[in-house]
């Protein structure tokens, strides 16, 4: 493997992921001998509103994938309303390519939750949840075990610290619906519902959980902000771009010599990502791949110098979303790639809204059609006049995501399409492939 | 319903509704129904009959709960639950070939058990390890980088009453074991949490940066919090600031226009906040012209912030008037009245206009709102006019 260049190393930078290389920093002795809970001691001296406002000044952006601007979220929430205040973490990670928060609370879980503390005292929330992707139980181990262990060292519970501060946290495992990392559907589900989305004025700020004003932000989200009160705003703002500040964990996956977890300054490329994976494995070619996770469009071969930040990523035509980079090459399909996404969001759409149950239910009748070789020119217009349906008609942004990599495959390889309808391609899917995939 | 729920789950029942607040129990559900499976392996209808006994619901609402989430399952499972995940990128990379494989070996198809009541197998959607696709996992914890015949093996040593241990994870559990941890107790064997360290997807980057002596300069532990009016005025200084180094030119051609802007900069003298301020947004007023996809544009409606207009959002600028001033108060009460006269009003189900006289009525009651408001005699000419 070849040394990447000094310029593409120095794209690297190592924050919420710091911690990984050592073995026991998920125990809180090992912890706080590397920095932990020196941003809670030093958060709980100052005024909440001071936090909010250095939130604000960092520029940090919600890490779920929509960007929002997390200073602003928490300056939202209304002050003095006599109602309850709640933070809810999102760690329901499920969007098809995204690996960044689970070996984060696997490996790092104080992290986590010294950012939930300091986020909930910023809102003045006596009372945060985590909720946490059922599947994912080794992370909710050492998360619940790290949550305990916080309780025991006075971090969490009556009189934090001795400042009077009261939290009670709670980790609450979900049970495997990917529409519940939607957050108003999260919040259902934690209130005991069905996770189904909620129509949206009024948002979580002011009707949350228990109608009351939340904020749900996402895990690395809240682990970014113990690094930002200790290191301030404007170290902050020396990673990443103008508008995309601070640094962000890439997960390559797929097609490349080494997929892992890379973080990095915001804005860094694929080209320079490629570089610090080792390329390419051998006898593969990129061919397409996604910027965040199955929902954002695909983009192509030619989109490698695109910088990854909310800008440029939207610039190119597609979402940052959760920089969850999968990587395809010539030897993979895109029509196949898309047919796998779309039943994966049949599987998931929750029922609550027409377009989105019924549009996907029938594309991927559409695909199986066509990657059995008998599509027809017809199916593509039928499947461009689904997603029209769906886009925006949707209730939440699961049924938007799932006509992502719909239009984007048909713009960028329509070839593939027509291969498969005129007799060039052999048929993907025989029977046996078809059973057992619903 | 044969089933009853020894004290232990009752008692761990109670635990579960203590983590809610007092008058929101209901929030227990989830974990209640991981409990129940933690005694019968799903979720029975004995299991639902409990969850609604000691929530105080009705078996239909935890019913339509259950049947709703994967994870609960709906007839007995075996005691080990065989995940292999077919998403895109496990499947490209050989996941669908692993699952077809222990599909054939173990005789069974998504979501059933072996005769010998050992192992479930499913197919289950991206399980949030791409970087080490194609991955398994064993009730939940992670078996790696699996090909046909390392997947066909750990089911072989499970059946043979052994137990393989997971590439990441702790040692393996039962399924049922498994749902006490889910329903959100401690893992109480000696040493599980500690089990599995990271693998090395997740350290690469990591690595690379330590390899070569890659970290982020600058960062001081101790680097104070400004105060809120402390970054307040420093945000007013840079701005004047900004004013002031505004090239001549773009001054003098801004000159006919009579913007608050333009008044404040010579002097450097910072203006007092706007409303646009309020939102803390330093993101510039005037939006590029609006080349965006389609998927760009609707994620930036769901997510609606500072920058995008969108109705009722939290952040979203106040439209301001001609002379840049917010509206009042009554302004935007006068406005309303006269968007609900402008509104064709949908009456008691009947499709718009069907009822004669309705539109009528209507109008009357927003002109009579619009009057005890106070509202200026130019709303309720407008009001008027459309009768």
């Amino acid at each position: 493997m070849t040394t990447p260049r000094p310029e593409t190393l120095a794209k690297l930078t190592p924050v919420l992921t710091k911690r990984w290389l050592s073995p026991d920093a998920w125990r809180i002795g090992t912890y706080e001998q590397l920095d932990g809970y020196a941003a809670l001691r030093k958060a709980l001296k100052a005024h909440p509103d001071d936090l909010i406002q250095l939130i604000k000044d960092s520029g940090l952006r919600g890490r779920g994938g929509a960007g929002f601007p997390t200073g602003l979220k928490w300056g939202f929430i209304p002050q003095g309303d006599g109602k309850p205040h709640y933070l809810v973490v999102n760690a329901d990670e499920g969007e098809p390519g995204t690996c960044k928060d689970l070996p984060l609370m696997t490996h790092d879980p104080h992290a986590l939750v010294e950012g939930v503390i300091i986020a909930s005292y910023a809102i003045r929330a006596a009372r945060a949840y985590i909720y946490i992707r059922g599947e994912a139980v080794h992370a909710a181990r050492r998360l619940r075990n790290a949550v305990q262990e916080a309780y025991d060292k006075g971090y969490l519970g009556r009189n934090i610290l001795r400042t009077g501060y009261d939290l009670e946290l709670v980790v609450h495992s979900g049970a495997g619906a990917y529409i519940c990392g939607e957050e108003t559907a999260l919040l259902d589900s934690l209130e005991g519902f069905r996770g189904q989305p909620r129509l949206r004025p009024p948002f979580p700020a002011t009707h949350g959980l228990y109608a009351s004003p939340t904020v749900v932000n996402n895990v690395g989200t809240i682990a970014s902000v113990p690094p930002i009160v200790l290191g301030g705003a404007d170290w902050w703002k020396s990673m990443g771009t103008e508008k995309s500040s601070g640094p962000m964990i890439y997960s390559l996956s797929g097609r490349v010599a080494n997929p892992g977890q890379y973080e990095c300054s915001m804005g860094v490329t694929l080209r320079e990502l490629l570089e610090l994976a080792g390329g390419m494995q051998p006898g593969h070619n990129l061919r397409f791949w996604t910027p965040g996770g199955s929902s954002t469009p695909l983009l192509a071969a030619e989109h490698l110098d695109v910088p990854l930040d909310f800008e440029g990523v939207a610039a190119a035509g597609s979402i940052l979303g959760t920089t969850a980079t999968q990587i395809f090459s010539d030897q993979d399909c895109p029509v196949y790639a898309t047919y796998r996404w779309l039943e994966f969001y049949h599987h998931e759409s929750c029922g609550k809204c027409t377009p989105c149950r019924e549009g996907n239910y029938w594309m991927v009748r559409v695909y199986r059609r066509i990657l059995a070789g008998q599509g027809t020119h017809e199916d593509l217009d039928t499947l461009l006049d689904t997603c029209d349906n769906i886009l925006g008609r949707s209730f939440c942004g699961l049924g938007d995501g799932a006509t992502s990599s719909v239009t984007s495959s048909l713009q960028y390889f329509k070839q593939d399409y027509l291969d498969y309808i005129e007799g060039r391609t052999a048929p993907k899917l025989s029977e046996k492939t078809l059973v057992g995939a619903h | 319903m044969s089933v009853v729920f020894t004290d232990e789950t009752r008692e761990r029942a109670r635990e579960i509704i203590a983590r809610y607040p007092a008058d929101r129990s209901r929030s227990a559900l989830l974990p209640l129904l991981h409990l129940v499976q933690a005694e019968e392996g799903y979720v029975s209808p004995a299991g639902v009959a409990f969850c609604a006994e000691v929530l105080g619901l009705n078996k239909a609402q935890v019913g339509a709960v259950a049947t709703f989430y994967t994870m609960y399952k709906r007839k007995p499972t075996g005691d080990f639950l065989v995940s292999v995940c077919t998403n895109t990128m496990c499947n490209v990379l050989g996941g669908q070939e692993v699952y077809d494989t222990l599909a054939e070996h173990l005789g069974v198809g998504h979501d059933e058990t072996t005769a010998d009541g050992t192992i479930t197998l499913e197919h289950a959607e991206c399980l949030a390890a791409c970087d080490y696709g194609p991955v398994m996992t064993v009730n939940y914890d992670f078996f790696d980088g699996v090909d046909a015949s390392t997947a066909v093996g750990v089911v072989d040593e499970l059946r043979a009453g052994g137990r393989p241990m997971p590439t990441r994870g702790a040692r393996l559990c039962t399924l049922k074991e498994m749902a006490v941890q889910l329903a959100g107790f401690a893992d109480e064997r000696d040493g599980a949490v500690a089990d599995g360290g990271p693998g090395e997807p997740t350290l690469r980057g990591l690595r690379l940066a330590q390899q070569h002596g890659v970290s982020v300069p600058g960062f001081d532990p101790n680097t104070p919090i400004r105060s809120k009016a402390e970054a307040d005025k420093a945000a007013a200084e840079a701005k004047a600031k900004a004013e002031a180094a505004k090239p001549a030119p773009a001054e003098a051609s801004a000159a006919p226009v009579k913007g608050g802007d333009g008044a404040s900069a010579p002097t450097g003298v910072a203006e007092p906040a706007k409303p646009a301020d309020a939102t803390g947004s330093t993101a510039p007023d005037v939006k590029a012209p609006d080349d965006k996809s389609p998927q760009v544009r609707t994620a930036e409606t769901r997510q609606p912030n500072a920058d995008t207009a969108v109705p009722d959002a939290p952040g979203t600028k106040v439209p301001a008037d001609a002379t840049g001033t917010a509206p009042e108060a009554d302004d935007a009460r006068s406005a309303e009245a006269a968007g609900v006269a402008a509104n064709v009003p949908a009456g008691d189900g009947k499709p718009a206009g069907d009822e004669a006289g309705a539109q009528e009525r209507n109008l009357t009651e927003a002109k009579a709102e619009t009057d005890a408001d106070g509202a200026g005699p130019a709303d309720a000419n407008e009001t008027g006019a459309q009768k």
